[in-house]
């Protein structure tokens, strides 16, 4: 299920940042992939749709949210912490 | 070019149903914002907003006005009624061709799109009102207050997002100005506190849960309000020779597009629009006093709009005070330039300042005198009003005292 819940977050922010799948590395910040605030947003709102949860982020506050944004990676542990907490 | 001058006012919003009553909370710093009382709360994450208590249609309205009238439309006629009652204006023969009415708001009749998708959607049902459509356009509460007031010249509505309001006024001084016109009734209306007015705003993340506090370090985003406010702008020597008790002259406006994103501000843009007003009023930067702040509480505009205000002000930057009264009464959107005049013109009348309230920490990119929490006593003898909009239009207009 962990790579499954990878793989999804990686497709949805390769859709966002107009790249290859094969592009997207764990190891990618947002940032450097091309991706700006109303694309962090968006990419929010389809991660919210396809997993059925809510994620806790305000854009004035990035740093105070407890969903770690700082990397792909950090946003793929994150996802799969809130889906972990959905299912329980 | 003709003078201009500000003969009558008059507002609806969350702290007050008159001008007075919005000046004594100004100056007490009172907040009008708190939990909604709207329908389906529980469905929404964010559940606060400035929002108008005690609304009474019943009585204040004909059955036929309710029936024409959405929110935004009953908060401007009612603000309109006290503006030209203050003005001592009557629109008879020639001064009635001669007269408009130009208002700002951003989504005019949100509250009857809601409720009549509720009805077809959520309801099913397969007919709506007869009035539906006469009743949410953006021009309503413009067309109303024509109507009721005999005004046959020129009259428009103008959506700019945040902006409306600063655009509609600017239009209204540019054409008296000019000779268009000789008395305008402007200002803006707004009323988008409902499920799906919310809802929207909820999915761009930059909504407080819990207040709205403009250039505080630990601010986290804006808080919708809804009202409206009308003032009547005349030609200066009409109401000269009328002997109409004048509250303040307007002397500059000035408009700008960033061009540049949806959503997020530039600091270029704003600041082109704060010099272009100054030029165009004929002022020396170190003549304001007082800057009304769009000042929304999001991360973003805070510190764009302090950085244009200190490059457009240069060293004079640390002596103007600047607050934003969102803080108070919420954002009122297409509607919030001509709330936010009403903290212009007490500061020009009164000499009271109305202050940021909610302010906690200082925040190193918004170094400015932001006149934190409590009302200041000054005299001031020029002050702006800024209005930066999403899309990144902004409009900056200045006024005088006379």
């Amino acid at each position: 299920m962990a790579s499954e819940i990878a793989r999804r977050v990686m497709e949805i922010i390769a859709e966002q940042a107009l790249l290859d799948l094969s592009d997207v590395t764990p190891e990618a910040t947002l940032e450097s992939l091309g991706i700006d605030s109303l694309g962090l947003v968006e990419s929010i709102f389809a991660i919210e749709e396809a997993f059925d949860v809510s994620v806790p982020f305000n854009a004035n506050e990035p740093g105070k949210s407890s969903f770690d944004i700082s990397s792909v990676g950090a946003i793929i542990a994150a996802v799969e912490t809130l889906v972990d907490q959905s299912q329980t | 070019m003709r003078r201009v001058v500000i003969t009558g006012a008059g507002t609806i919003n969350a702290l007050g149903q008159t001008v007075s009553q919005t000046y004594e909370a100004f100056a007490q710093g009172r907040c009008g914002i708190g939990i909604l009382d709207i329908q389906d709360l529980e469905r929404l994450s964010i559940r606060i907003g400035g929002q108008v208590r005690d609304w009474p249609t019943e009585g204040v309205f004909n059955r036929q006005e309710i029936a024409l009238y959405d929110r935004f439309t009953q908060f401007a006629v009612q603000a309109a009624h006290q503006a030209v009652a203050a003005s001592g204006l009557i629109f008879e023969d020639q001064l009635s061709l001669t007269s408009g009415v130009v208002l700002g708001t951003a989504g005019g009749g949100v509250n009857t799109w809601d409720e009549n998708y509720r009805t077809v959607y959520e309801e099913g049902k397969n007919r709506v009102h007869p009035f539906v459509v006469p009743k949410l356009m953006n021009n309503a509460a413009a067309s109303h207050i024509s109507m009721e007031y005999n005004l046959r010249g020129p009259s428009f509505t103008v959506a700019t997002a945040c902006a409306s309001s600063n655009h509609a006024m600017g239009q209204a001084f540019n054409m008296i100005r000019h000779g268009m016109a000789q008395v305008m009734l402007t200002g803006g209306s707004e009323a988008m506190l409902c499920f799906g007015g919310i809802k929207a705003w909820e999915g761009l993340r930059v909504m407080s849960r819990d207040a709205c506090r403009p250039f505080s370090a630990n601010r986290n985003g804006m808080v919708q309000g809804e009202g409206a406010a009308v003032f009547v702008f005349e030609e200066y020597e009409h109401a000269r020779a009328r002997g109409a008790e004048i509250l303040a002259e307007v002397i500059g406006f000035a408009m700008t597009s960033d061009a540049a994103d949806i959503v997020m501000p530039s600091a270029q843009g704003a600041e082109r629009a704060i010099t272009g007003c100054l030029k165009d009023a004929g002022l020396n930067r170190e003549d304001v006093g007082y800057i009304n702040a769009h000042g929304t509480g999001t991360a973003a505009n805070d510190k764009t709009e302090c950085a244009a205000v200190a490059h457009a002000f240069g060293g004079h930057a640390d002596r103007l005070m600047i607050s934003s009264t969102k803080s108070m009464h919420g954002h009122l959107i297409g509607g919030t330039g001509a709330v936010e005049l009403l903290a212009c013109l007490m500061a020009l009348r009164e000499g009271v300042i109305a202050p940021t309230i909610g302010y906690e920490e200082a925040d190193p990119e918004c170094a400015l005198d932001v006149v934190p929490n409590v009302a200041r006593q000054a005299q001031v003898d020029v002050v702006m009003s800024n209005a930066f909009a999403f899309g990144g239009l902004n409009a900056v207009i200045a006024l005088r005292r006379v």
